[in-house]
This record gives C-alpha cells, sequence and structure tokens, in this order.
C-alpha cells in the first residue's frame, strides 16, 4: 500500500522523459527518412496532422531510406564511423591503464587523505569541460608550453596539436574521473581481509593483487570503461577542437551535416546509425549498473 | 587494517593529480600574463579581466547562462528527488526498470543525439527557439545525475526515521517533508550544483536549441576559441573557476565540519 | 498445582486472571505474510492496562513483525486488532495513540534533543507554551535536564536511548512499544537501564510493550512474557511460569539451561507422573497419559551433587565429571552419565571453601526433587 503510493513520484519523471528524451527519438527516426530541401524547416515531407488521415498517408509515401542509402556511398561516414569506434576505443583503453593505479593508490591511502583525493578528482568536473579543452590548445599548439617546456631541455618541437594523438589527451583528460571513480568505488570497497588471507596462503603481494584485487574490480573496470566510451564515440569538442581537420568522428559529422551543411536528414540519419551502434554498450552499461547498485 | 600506500601507489595519484591540474594551472598563470603569447612571460597583468568586463557580449552570455542555469537545476533537482523516491522507495512498481533505464541512458548519450533530437522536437512542437528551450533541454540533460546523487543518499537513509514520525503523528507526506528532505538536504544541494555547473559547461544541447537572444557562455567561448587563443579566454575562465572551486570547496568543508565521522 | 504458587514471587498486580478485566489492546487471529512467506501466524493476544508485556522469540519468529502490526507500519493479511475494544487495522500510524521506541532510536538528527522530544507533542497541536515545560519535564524525568539544546550526534549512546524514550512517552501514547530498546547498549548499562524502566512504568502507570531476544531482559522487566516461535506464540505467563512450568521443550530450551530426558509415561500418581526413560525411572510433576511419549525436562540448578551416593534411589544419577565451569557465584558442572550422554548440574557456591572440591573424572550422584523437575509431553 505504502509502496505503490511512493511509485506515484515517479509519474512525472516519467513524463518529462517520455517527452523530452523518447519522443525526440521517434522525430529523428522520422526525419532520418526525409530528403533536404531548401526551406524552413529544411526537409520534407513534414506531417501535417490537421490534415487527417489522408495527410498521414502522403507523409507515409513522402519518406525514403535514400539518405541511408548515401551514406553508404560516401566513404567519408564509413571513415567517420570506424575512426569513432576506433578512438573511442582506444580512449578506454588509456583511461583504463591510466584510471586504474590512480583509483588504487587512492583507495589505499588513509581515510582522510583518501576522501580529499577523491574530492580533487570531481573538482575539475566541476569546471567548465570546454575551458579545460582550450587549456590543452595552449598547451599542445606549435608555439604552446609543451614545445617551449622540450626546448629548455634541447628537444623537440613535437607536432600534436590537430592529430589524432591531441583527441585522444584530450579525451583521456576529460573523461578520467568517470574512470577513477567507478574503479575506486569498488576498490575502496574491497574487504582487505581477503588479502590478509590471500598472503596468509601464501600469495605475494603483488600474485594476491592479480589474483583477489583485480578480478573482484572487474565490475568497476566495466561500469568505467562503457561510462566512459558511450558518450566518447559521439564527442564532438574535443576531435572538434584538437583533432584539426583530418580526425573524423560522428559527432563531428552530425554537427557539420545540421550546421553546416544544413542537411538535417544526414545528420539524423547519423544519428540513428551511432546509436543504434551504441545500443549494445548502453545494455551492457545499465547491466553493470544495476549490479553495482543492488 | 589497511595497507599503507606504496611508493608505486603515491607515483601513481600524484602523477594524475597533475596531469588533472597543471592545464587549469597553465590557464590561471596566463590570464595574469600581459603577454598575448602564451609562451612569453610578459609581467603580471590583470588587463583581461579589464577588458573582459567591457566585453558586452560575453556579459549578456554570463548572463543568459547564469538563469538557464539556475532555472534547469532546479527543474532537474525536482524531477530528480522525484524519480530517487520512486526508485529507492517504489519497490516493485512497474517500470521501475524502465525509468531507470531512461535515466542511465541520458546519462551516457552523446550530446550531439540529444541536443538533435531535442531541436527537432521543438521544430514539430512550433516552440521558438531561445532561453526556455534551452532550459528545458538543460533540464533532461542534468535529470540524470541530479536522481543519481539524490538516489544514493535516499537509498542509506535511515527508514526508520521516517516511520518514527509518522508513529508521533505525521502524515506520510509530512514526514518526508519535515524529516526526510532536511536530512538528505545537503545531497539535494549537492545534486543542485552539479545540475548548475552541467548547465553552466553545455556547449552542445545549447547550441543545438538555442536561438537569437540566447547565446550562452559556453557558445560564446567556443566561437572565440575557435579564431584562436585569446587572454580574455583564460580570464574568464579563471573567474569560473574560482567560482566553482570556492563553491564546492566550501560546501566540503561545512560538511566536514558538520558530520563528524 | 493450584495451592501452590509457581516461582518465589508473589504480586497482587493480574488483571489477565480477572475475568472482568477488559483488555487494552487484543489481537484476534493476526496474520500477516511477506511475499507467501508467514511471519506472524493466526496470533490471539491479549495486552491489559499498566502492564509491562515482554515478547520474546529469537530473530526471525515474528516478534517485530507484531509489533509494527499494532504500531500501522505493516497492515494484517488476516484478523482484528482491538484497542480499547476499537478495531484500529484501518488507521495509518499517524493515527494511532500508539507509539515506539525504535531500536536504533531513529532521532532526528537535524533536531536538537528538545525538539525531538516535542515532536509529537506539535503534530498533536499542544498549545506552544504548554510544549516547552511538558518537554523540560519529559527530560528530566528521563535525567536529561539541560542537554535539550544539543544535537543527537553530540549524545552517548544511553543518552540517545534516553531521549528516544522521552519522545515517544511525550504525547502519552496509551500503549508505548519498545523495539529491543536495549541491544545497543553494554551489558552494565543495559541491567541499569532495565530497572528505570520499570521503575518509570510504574510511576508512570503506562502500558509498555517490549520486543526481545533476550530472556533474561524479558525475565527482569515483563509482568507476563509471550514466547515467540516461527510466527506463532507458544506461551504466555509471567516469568516464573514461563521459567518453571513451560509449556513444550522449545520453551524450556529457549528460556535458560534445561536438561531432558526421553521417555515414556509409566504410570500416574496424584500430581507426580512416573517417567521411564533409557537413563532410569523418574517421578515428576506434570500431565500425560499412561504411555504416552513425554520428556522429563530439569534445569541444572535443580541438580543437586553429591560426591557420596545418598541413601535414597529416587531421582538419582550415578556419573563422572567431564568437565566443570567456575564462574564465581556458580560452579557448573558437565556429568556423563552414561557414554556419550551428559548432564548439566549447577551448584551455587554459598561458602568461599570446600573440604574436598569436586574434579574432573571424579564420581558422582545427582539427585532432583520430584517437584523440581517438569514432564512435557511437546
Amino acid at each position: 500500500m505504502k509502496r505503490s503510493r511512493s511509485g506515484l513520484a515517479a509519474i512525472l519523471p516519467f513524463l518529462w522523459l517520455a517527452v523530452f528524451f523518447a519522443f525526440p527519438f521517434l522525430l529523428v527516426g522520422k526525419l532520418s527518412l526525409s530528403h533536404t530541401v531548401l526551406a524552413i524547416p529544411p526537409y520534407a515531407p513534414q506531417l501535417h496532422l490537421s490534415q487527417g488521415l489522408p495527410g498521414f498517408r502522403t507523409f507515409l509515401a513522402g519518406l525514403s531510406g535514400e539518405t541511408y542509402a548515401r551514406l553508404t556511398q560516401d566513404r567519408l561516414y564509413l571513415d567517420a564511423y570506424l575512426s569513432s569506434l576506433r578512438i573511442a576505443g582506444l580512449a578506454a583503453g588509456l583511461l583504463l591503464l591510466i584510471g586504474y593505479p590512480i583509483a588504487y593508490g587512492i583507495a589505499r591511502c588513509p581515510p582522510k587523505a583518501r576522501q580529499a583525493l577523491v574530492m580533487a578528482v570531481i573538482l575539475p568536473f566541476w569546471t567548465s569541460f570546454l575551458i579545460r579543452i582550450y587549456a590543452w590548445i595552449a598547451i599542445l599548439k606549435p608555439a604552446g608550453v609543451l614545445n617551449a617546456a622540450l626546448g629548455l631541455v634541447g628537444l623537440g618541437p613535437v607536432e600534436i596539436l590537430n592529430t589524432e594523438t591531441a583527441v585522444l589527451i584530450g579525451l583521456v583528460y576529460a573523461y578520467l574521473p568517470f574512470m577513477v571513480l567507478p574503479l575506486y568505488a569498488v576498490l575502496d570497497r574491497e574487504d582487505e581481509s581477503l588479502i590478509e588471507a590471500a598472503q596468509d596462503l601464501g600469495a605475494t603481494p603483488l600474485s594476491a593483487f592479480w589474483r583477489v584485487t583485480f578480478p573482484l574490480s572487474l565490475p568497476g573496470a566495466a561500469a568505467g570503461a562503457l561510462l566512459c566510451f558511450i558518450p566518447m564515440a559521439g564527442e564532438f569538442v574535443i576531435p572538434d577542437l584538437l583533432g584539426g581537420s583530418e580526425t573524423l568522428m560522428l559527432g563531428r559529422v552530425i554537427w557539420t551535416e545540421f550546421f553546416a551543411n544544413r542537411d538535417w536528414p544526414a545528420a539524423s540519419a547519423v544519428a540513428i546509425v551511432l546509436l543504434a551502434t551504441l545500443v549494445v554498450p548502453i545494455v551492457l552499461f545499465e547491466r553493470e549498473q544495476a549490479k553495482v547498485l543492488s | 587494517m589497511r595497507r599503507g600506500p606504496s611508493t608505486f601507489n603515491i607515483a601513481s595519484v600524484v602523477l594524475g593529480m597533475a596531469f588533472l591540474y597543471a592545464p587549469i594551472v597553465i590557464l590561471v598563470v596566463y590570464s595574469f600574463n600581459a603577454s598575448r603569447l602564451v609562451t612569453v612571460w610578459g609581467g603580471f597583468s590583470t588587463r583581461w579581466y579589464a577588458a573582459l568586463f567591457q566585453d558586452q557580449q560575453m556579459l549578456d552570455a554570463i548572463w543568459v547562462t547564469a538563469r538557464v542555469g539556475v532555472l534547469s537545476a532546479t527543474l532537474a533537482t525536482l524531477l530528480g528527488v522525484l524519480a530517487a523516491v520512486a526508485l529507492v522507495r517504489g519497490g516493485g512498481f512497474r517500470g521501475r526498470t524502465i525509468l531507470a533505464g531512461g535515466i542511465y541512458a541520458t546519462l551516457v548519450m552523446p550530446e550531439v543525439i540529444l541536443g538533435l533530437s531535442l531541436l527537432l522536437l521543438f521544430v514539430a512542437a512550433g516552440l521558438p527557439r531561445g532561453f526556455w528551450t534551452v532550459t528545458l533541454s538543460h533540464a533532461t540533460l542534468t535529470l540524470a545525475y541530479t536522481t543519481m546523487v539524490i538516489q544514493a543518499r535516499l537509498g542509506s537513509f535511515d527508514i526508520s526515521l521516517e516511520e518514527a514520525a509518522q508513529d508521533l503523528g505525521c502524515p506520510p507526506w509530512k514526514a518526508f517533508a519535515l524529516i526526510t528532505l532536511p536530512v538528505i538536504a545537503p545531497a539535494v544541494a549537492a545534486a543542485w550544483m552539479l545540475a548548475f555547473t552541467l548547465s553552466l559547461d553545455d556547449l552542445v544541447i545549447a547550441s543545438f536549441t538555442s536561438g537569437p537572444g540566447a547565446t550562452t557562455l559556453p557558445m560564446r567561448l567556443y566561437s572565440q576559441v575557435r579564431l584562436g587563443v585569446d587572454p580574455k579566454i583564460n580570464a574568464v575562465s579563471t573567474l569560473l573557476i574560482g567560482v566553482v572551486a570556492t563553491g564546492v570547496i566550501a560546501v566540503y568543508l561545512l560538511r566536514q565540519r558538520r558530520a563528524p565521522a | 498445582m493450584a495451592s501452590r504458587q509457581i516461582g518465589a514471587i508473589r504480586s497482587t498486580f493480574a488483571p489477565w486472571e480477572d475475568p472482568a478485566a477488559k483488555p487494552l489492546v487484543r489481537f484476534e487471529g493476526v496474520s500477516k505474510a511477506f511475499a507467501d512467506t508467514p511471519a506472524v501466524k493466526g496470533v490471539d493476544l491479549e495486552i491489559y492496562e499498566r502492564e509491562f508485556f515482554a515478547l520474546l522469540g529469537p530473530s526471525g519468529c515474528g516478534k517485530t513483525t507484531l509489533m509494527r502490526l499494532l504500531a500501522g507500519f505493516e497492515s494484517p493479511d488476516a484478523g482484528r486488532m482491538l484497542l480499547e475494544g476499537r478495531d484500529i487495522g484501518a488507521d495509518p500510524p499517524h493515527r494511532r495513540p500508539v507509539h515506539m521506541m525504535f531500536q536504533a532510536y531513529a532521532l532526528f538528527p537535524h533536531l536538537s534533543v528538545a525538539q525531538n522530544v516535542a515532536f509529537g507533542l506539535r503534530r498533536q497541536g499542544v498549545a506552544k507554551a504548554e510544549i516547552g515545560p511538558r518537554v523540560e519535564e519529559m527530560l528530566a524525568m528521563v535525567k536529561l535536564e539541560g542537554l535539550g539544546k544539543r544535537r543527537p550526534d553530540q549524545l552517548s549512546g544511553g543518552q540517545r536511548q534516553r531521549v528516544a524514550l522521552a519522545r515517544a512517552l511525550a504525547p502519552r501514547p496509551r500503549i508505548l512499544l519498545l523495539d529491543e530498546p536495549m541491544a545497543a547498549l553494554d551489558r552494565k548499562l543495559r541491567e541499569e537501564t532495565q530497572f528505570e524502566l520499570m521503575a518509570l512504568q510504574q510511576r508512570l502507570g503506562m502500558t509498555f510493550m517490549i520486543v526481545t531476544h533476550d530472556q533474561d531482559e524479558a525475565m527482569v522487566v515483563a509482568d507476563r512474557i509471550a514466547v515467540m516461535r516461527a510466527g506463532e506464540i507458544v506461551q504466555v505467563g509471567r516469568p516464573a511460569e514461563v521459567y518453571e512450568a513451560p509449556a513444550d521443550r522449545y520453551v524450556a530450551g529457549f528460556i535458560g539451561d534445561v536438561n531432558l530426558f526421553e521417555g515414556r509415561v509409566a504410570a500416574t500418581e496424584g500430581p507426580l507422573i512416573r517417567l521411564v526413560t533409557e537413563d532410569g525411572a523418574f517421578d515428576a510433576e506434570g500431565s500425560g497419559a499412561v504411555g504416552e511419549r513425554a520428556w522429563l525436562a530439569v534445569r541444572p540448578e535443580k541438580i543437586a551433587v553429591h560426591a557420596e551416593p545418598p541413601a535414597d534411589p529416587r531421582n538419582r544419577l550415578a556419573g563422572t565429571i567431564l568437565d566443570y565451569g567456575y564462574l564465581g557465584d556458580w560452579t557448573t558442572y558437565v556429568v556423563e552419565i552414561a557414554p556419550g550422554r551428559t548432564v548439566r548440574a549447577a551448584r551455587a557456591n554459598a561458602t568461599r571453601t570446600v573440604e574436598r572440591p569436586l574434579g574432573c573424572d571424579d564420581p558422582v550422584w545427582l539427585t532432583f526433587a520430584p517437584s523440581s523437575a517438569v514432564v512435557l509431553t511437546r
């Protein structure tokens, strides 16, 4: 009796998600089957509900898969698709390699320091993302901080800005908190007596780590990797600002199609393809999340 | 007993923190650089701050962003409280999985997709794009974050406190308002702050859903950044970082003092 | 048995023995299941005005559920609950004049001690001018004068417990429910608190119902104890009745230590029954039909330990001491009466020195009076 009443609280969030999240996807799907015209809004056919059922029929007849056909014909889309997945995958791997030692290091610290360090990991996340990426331009550009520093020790100069390396650096930098926190959450929860038991049974500290700590932390690693991979695959700001013209990623393609080319159907079709690709990792993420929370 | 950190552990943490903070420190330092070039230290100067406060477009953008942030964060927090109550207390109500799934999906959804789909919604609904469309979009974007923060706190909330209030004569809604809300208030405030900063920070969704007269600060910054490094941006960034850091650290210290372990 | 009083203490307070007395609370066939697992099964129970009533049982026996049913946090699947003759089953918790002291106290952390105590009074609409003095009075009653301005996290465990008590008592409930009220206190504080609770209940003339898994606590504080097992009430009675005349083996074993001998009823003779067991024939009080399967239950402290064989062979057992534990006030002996079969006997250490102390492997003889043992048929 009490339970169902708490369930009533779900009504408003439910409606909100339906209107502002679920329903718009249908619109994206619909638009991806339309074609471009020089008008406002720049696509056809349009659904006019005032015309009733006949209007709906003409609307349906006007839909076509031509935009998708265009996607398959142009190499650019396939290249962008593949490099999005490759860069996001690579960045997720790098994030694991870099984030794990940090999370593990924090978990080993005394409780007071742990709290402050977790805070320190979150803090940059509270400052503007755009600004933090912008800071990397100043560091990586040819006459930037990095090359100045390398020059002092007689090295360089290196050309990093406007390459894939710069995009990877930016991604790792921006998403590091999202990798460290889930990892830290599982590592912090680990029962210290498990390690002691392993060592008591003859394991060296290193093998105790590999055989006990590491396997137990895998759910956190999976959650962190997915939490980063999914939005990174559609990332726009980082490839746009750090990647130069040669780094193609789907987020940028959607942005360019939409803002520069005013090709709304193409932007929608690319979004649908990206979404279809990400459904599997999203479902995996939700499974992991449910496990972590239960 | 927990083992202390090894040298490797300490090195990882120190390097990680250096990586996280170096760009921010560089940004702050160069906002006081008299020279326009990042590699040349032209002496200490606040000229970029002065220039910033004469840039009316920038100031307008800051004002729009602040209003959008406050409104959307408030909306997202209200929705987040409701969603968290449903998820934590709802037990086995139908659609709990769908609600949780929808919320986590907005959390990871690439912003480009979210922005595009929201734009199409507003076009279809015939809403003129501007202040309100950005606000609604930002509430949608940040709803997942507020829900997660409040859900975590509500999950560890001792339900017997609410029962005690009912036992002493409070109807359920009043027990929630008099006991639960004040107790979880720090988490609700943190959720609001998080939503506010996310809104302050968003470029992609604002670009899609905003219209004339509602240019937000990130949109303004983005168009400036594309034109090249401008020390004025360093100045505005430093101000932003200062405001947020002060707020976050103040909240953190306050909570430390309030809740001795 | 009517001529003799069970237990050593006589009490004049016994409304349950008065057929004209009306119970304050009455459970009628109350049942409650959680997801098909029954927690409370058809409980009938009557609690009287001014009674200190204890629900005793192991964890998971349904005692807390029964209490939560009365407070209104659970609704029964079947049966009725009457308060002063009125069915309160449909009332939500906030409309019931029943208050609860929660196990972990559930003090509102954002309110001061005084605000916590005033909480129920405010809800009742007590006039503002009256609340202050009432709160002071309650705080004085639980000896927390001057601590009204503190927050719960600035108090010790014992002080918090008192605040919880004052908060639940302030609105003058018809019955106060105490859910394991002393579980979080250390032993010494627990004993003190038990006596204070009893004194308070006497002074206020209120009805208390306590839920506990601690048999000693129930024995000390309660006028009557209801022993629960698996959702059912097995026995209701005064502490001495429950101890000296347990309804079955479960109650006998749950409250205190007991030695059990299984056998068959061979003869009955007045109040006495002759039970034939593997270890010999014994006489004891109880009821049973000849030929029926039954158990002789005898508590360790009622068994006398002798170094020389007593002359009277009635209720006599021979064995050797296997083990013993010196507890200061008592010494417990584990005596092997047959290979693999042991009996526990306890002896009060009435004197500081004993001429010939008993030790391991010493042959001993055990005896007990027929009136000290009881025959159980369940």
